[in-house]
């Protein structure tokens, strides 16, 4: 491997800067005059003739390059040198290193814009770049052309970190601040539009962000190092991966400064990156192993499950429902864990309608399934969506991903949040696939966590493109396409959704209810200032086939109206912020929802098995004597049929009750375990 | 020999690989990319393209020549090699090597030995022809005008 690295060009414009003179600063200020020359590249490909012609055409570019025929070797590089490179460029085909894994890898630790390329131009390859985070894909042979643009990536990523870090501010204090000023941001989509609009003027909201890049999230970003991540493995290894909480990997780790939340985005991350080895674990050589490297720990077990990935990245909705249903079928499958991420069957004619602005949604915590399980996915979102919403909200690829839902956990009323949802980076979703750079690295985020398991036949309508905006507040990472709307609800059945614009189809042998969580987008996880929000769900349920379904709302960071309940999560919600995870949903309908009841959901689904379970947080309370409290406990009951349109709060509340009794305790593999939904008190 | 005469005799043999079908866009771009820092890029790349491709179609031979044909192994190497013959531009070879994988996702044994056969003949033409053109360059470059 030869890491040549072409200084000439840089040391061109540097000298000319004044570096001779030791002036660094000069240096620099020139280098930033030239840019893009001097973008650091680093090229990976296993063939040594197009290797060579890729550096000299980066090269000839004025960038200066470093090459590498092995992606193992890549990953070292950037590892030892983490703020060595602007972006980098890999081979989709290499033999010890499947080039999506690498990407995956380089976007969990060092999170840099990630270019694939590939002699296959076939259409699902494409999309696996997509979906994957890749912030571009180029088509070999590659011609000069094609990479004298790449600096837009390296330029997109900061100015969307930039963003972010510019609107987290400190993590209390700010927040609400914050969450109403990227509110105001949020109005640039389209898609959201309307329903930031309407976000927007509830004062309250308290998440945002989620289509933006920038996540919402309130706190600095958190860079995740070798080390760091090293620790974090470490930590998550010693738990166990279903009982790695949060907050005890936190402990574990003992890292001054490191928050709750940003180990819970984090976990999220690695969950969806396990499951993605798990699925890509049948392909020859490409597991983990070839890469984990020593300093890597182990990833733990895999999950095995297949249709995860495809799932979340559904939901990141960055995944049209068709190539869903295409990639779905194409073998992902169901998963073969036993909570098995269902595949993301989008239901659509099962849409939740949260009519309950404040749902309190334990997270779903295996240990705790059967009652704390929180993912009462769609609890207490009242607003019942009309079809035609959830029409409207399927636009742009917003990722529903984060669908921050506030689970509270049971009984449990730890403080923290749902960690998942800080981790849904808000899925850029603008009606992007994951082009964006922003996007590109945290495909995986989309997380189950926080998501909502759809329990019988409730179709959490997650509009994975709409950009279920999650502002995840993901420090480091950007904006997860989750697929939101992929929220992996085993739901057993398969509505269709009015509407909806993810035609997720059930995956043979798991009915599945589409979910259509109409979301509102901007959930602003802070639910503490929660106001209004929105997402209505609306709860579809063809109740006749329901299955148990496994809702497992994560990371339910509900916004809760503020009108409508005065005593808002809010007091649980401290910390809902970086749970709320949007859905963005075109809100435009949304708006209509009742606003006031609305909350903002931000559901993760995750994918259960059959026999899902919703968590219900306690027993069977009725709606209203828990929006009283100020925290909703979804229960689960004999799912009963929700019917979208006109569902009035309670009616849905406690069709979402019952709902949950008949779900058993998911055991999902995935995600939510141990997390727990601190911020809603119980 | 004079050096307008090797350049014209350049040129023609230039026109008459891309007319021909051997050569593609992608060689224009390597040709591109030889400047001074690299005056011999074009010829170090097609060097690196044969010594990469005897690599590939040695494994491709021993893999068809197998009791049991693993047609994704097949799949894999055909794919390397058709990556970089199509990234130096070889149109007829990385032709060949389309219609080879065709027959190797079939599972059509006979079929990618056939079209195989096809593939190293192409590379053979075509490796004969860039060497004869190339040593031309070389001498028009080093010649001096008469």
């Amino acid at each position: 491997m030869n890491s040549s690295i072409g200084k000439a060009y840089m040391s061109t414009a540097s000298s000319s800067a004044g570096r001779k003179a030791g002036d660094a600063a000069a240096a620099a200020a020139a280098a930033a005059d030239q840019f893009p020359a001097g973008l650091r590249v680093l090229v990976v490909d296993d063939d040594p003739t197009c290797l060579m012609i890729l550096e000299k055409m980066l090269r000839t570019c004025l960038y200066e390059v470093t090459k590498c025929n092995r992606a193992e070797t890549a990953l070292s590089m950037l590892r030892e040198n983490k703020n060595g490179f602007d972006v980098v460029i890999s081979d989709v085909h290499m033999p010890d290193m499947d080039g999506f894994k690498l990407l995956e890898h380089i976007g969990l630790e060092m999170d840099l814009p990630v270019i694939m390329m590939s002699a296959d131009d076939g259409k699902h390859v494409v999309m696996k770049g997509v979906t994957h985070g890749a912030c571009d894909y180029l088509i070999k042979p590659v011609r000069i052309e094609a990479l004298k643009n790449i600096w837009q990536h390296v330029v997109r990523k900061r100015k969307n970190e930039w963003k972010d870090f510019e609107q987290s501010g400190s993590v209390e204090e700010g927040d609400r601040q914050l969450k109403q000023s990227e509110d105001a941001d949020y109005s640039s989509s389209a898609n959201e539009g309307n329903w930031k609009s309407s976000k927007r003027r509830k004062d309250d909201e308290d998440e945002t962000d989620e289509r933006d890049d920038t996540s919402s999230l309130k706190k600095p970003r958190v860079v995740w190092s070798v080390e760091l991540h090293q620790q974090f493995v470490a930590a998550v290894n010693q738990l166990g991966i279903d009982k790695a909480v949060p907050k005890k990997i936190l402990e574990l780790m003992n890292v001054p400064g490191l928050t709750r939340e940003n180990v819970a985005s984090h976990l999220q991350k690695y969950r969806l990156y396990l499951r993605r080895l798990s699925g890509v674990s049948q392909h020859p050589g490409n597991l983990n192993n070839s890469f984990m490297s020593p300093q890597e720990a182990t990833f733990g077990p895999l999950s095995s499950l297949s249709g995860l990935d495809l799932q979340t990245l559904a939901a990141t909705g960055q995944l049209p429902a068709q190539s869903l249903v295409t990639l779905q079928s194409s073998g992902l499958g169901r998963p073969t864990g036993k909570s098995g991420i269902p595949m993301p069957l989008i239901d659509q004619r099962n849409i939740f309608s949260f009519e309950n602005p404040k749902l309190r949604f334990g997270e779903g915590q295996q240990q705790h399934v059967n009652n704390n399980k929180q993912m009462n996915l769609l609890h207490g979102i009242p607003t019942t969506m009309e079809p035609k919403q959830l029409a409207g909200l399927h636009h742009g690829a917003q990722s529903m991903g984060n669908m921050n839902m506030q689970v509270a956990s049971h009984g449990s009323q730890s403080s923290q949040n749902n960690p998942l949802l800080m981790q849904m980076a808000q899925p850029q979703a603008r009606g992007q696939m994951l082009n964006d750079s922003s996007l590109g690295h945290a495909p995986r985020l989309l997380s189950p966590m926080g998501q909502p398991m759809l329990s019988n036949g409730i179709a959490a309508n997650v509009p994975t493109r709409n950009g279920i905006q999650e502002n995840i507040r993901a420090p480091s990472y950007n904006p997860v396409p989750q697929t939101s709307s992929m929220l992996n609800f085993p739901m057993n059945h398969a509505s269709e959704l009015p509407g909806n614009s993810y035609p997720l189809g059930s995956t043979p042998g798991i009915s599945s209810l589409t979910p259509k969580v109409a979301f509102r987008e901007d959930v602003n996880s802070d639910i503490k200032g929660s106001v209004g929000f929105l997402p209505s769900y609306d709860i579809f349920n063809d109740l006749d086939h329901h299955k148990p379904q496994n809702w497992e709302l994560q990371n339910v960071g509900m916004t809760f109206d503020a009108s409508q309940h005065s005593n808002s999560l809010q007091g649980n919600l401290n910390h809902a912020q970086s749970v709320l995870v949007q859905q963005g949903f075109s809100s435009g309908q949304m708006n209509g929802q009742n606003r006031s009841a609305t909350v903002v959901s931000k559901t993760m689904f995750s994918s259960g098995d059959s026999t899902g379970h919703v968590n219900a947080q306690n027993g069977n309370q009725p709606l209203n004597s828990l929006l009283v409290d100020g925290t909703v406990r979804v229960k689960s009951e004999t799912p009963t049929n929700l019917y979208p349109d006109d569902f009035g709060q309670e009616d849905l509340m406690s069709a979402l009750l019952k709902q949950q009794d008949v779900i058993a305790p998911a055991e999902h593999e995935f995600d939510f375990d141990g997390y727990s939904l601190d911020n809603i008190p119980v | 020999m004079d050096r307008n005469r090797l350049k014209h005799q350049v040129a023609s043999m230039r026109s008459s690989l891309f007319d021909q079908g051997y050569l593609d866009e992608p060689f224009i771009q390597l040709e591109e990319l030889q400047d001074d820092d690299n005056p011999n890029f074009v010829q170090e790349i097609v060097t690196l393209f044969y010594t990469d491709s005897a690599r590939l179609i040695q494994n491709i031979e021993h893999a068809l020549n197998s009791r049991r044909i693993d047609f994704d192994k097949l799949d894999d190497y055909m794919h390397q090699f058709k990556g970089s013959s199509s990234s130096i531009g070889a149109k007829k070879v990385t032709n060949e090597c389309t219609v080879f994988r065709e027959y190797c996702s079939a599972e059509n044994a006979e079929g990618c030995i056939r079209s195989f056969q096809q593939v190293k003949q192409e590379y053979a033409i075509l490796r004969r022809k860039l060497e004869v053109y190339l040593q031309m360059v070389r001498q028009a470059a080093v010649s001096r005008t008469t």
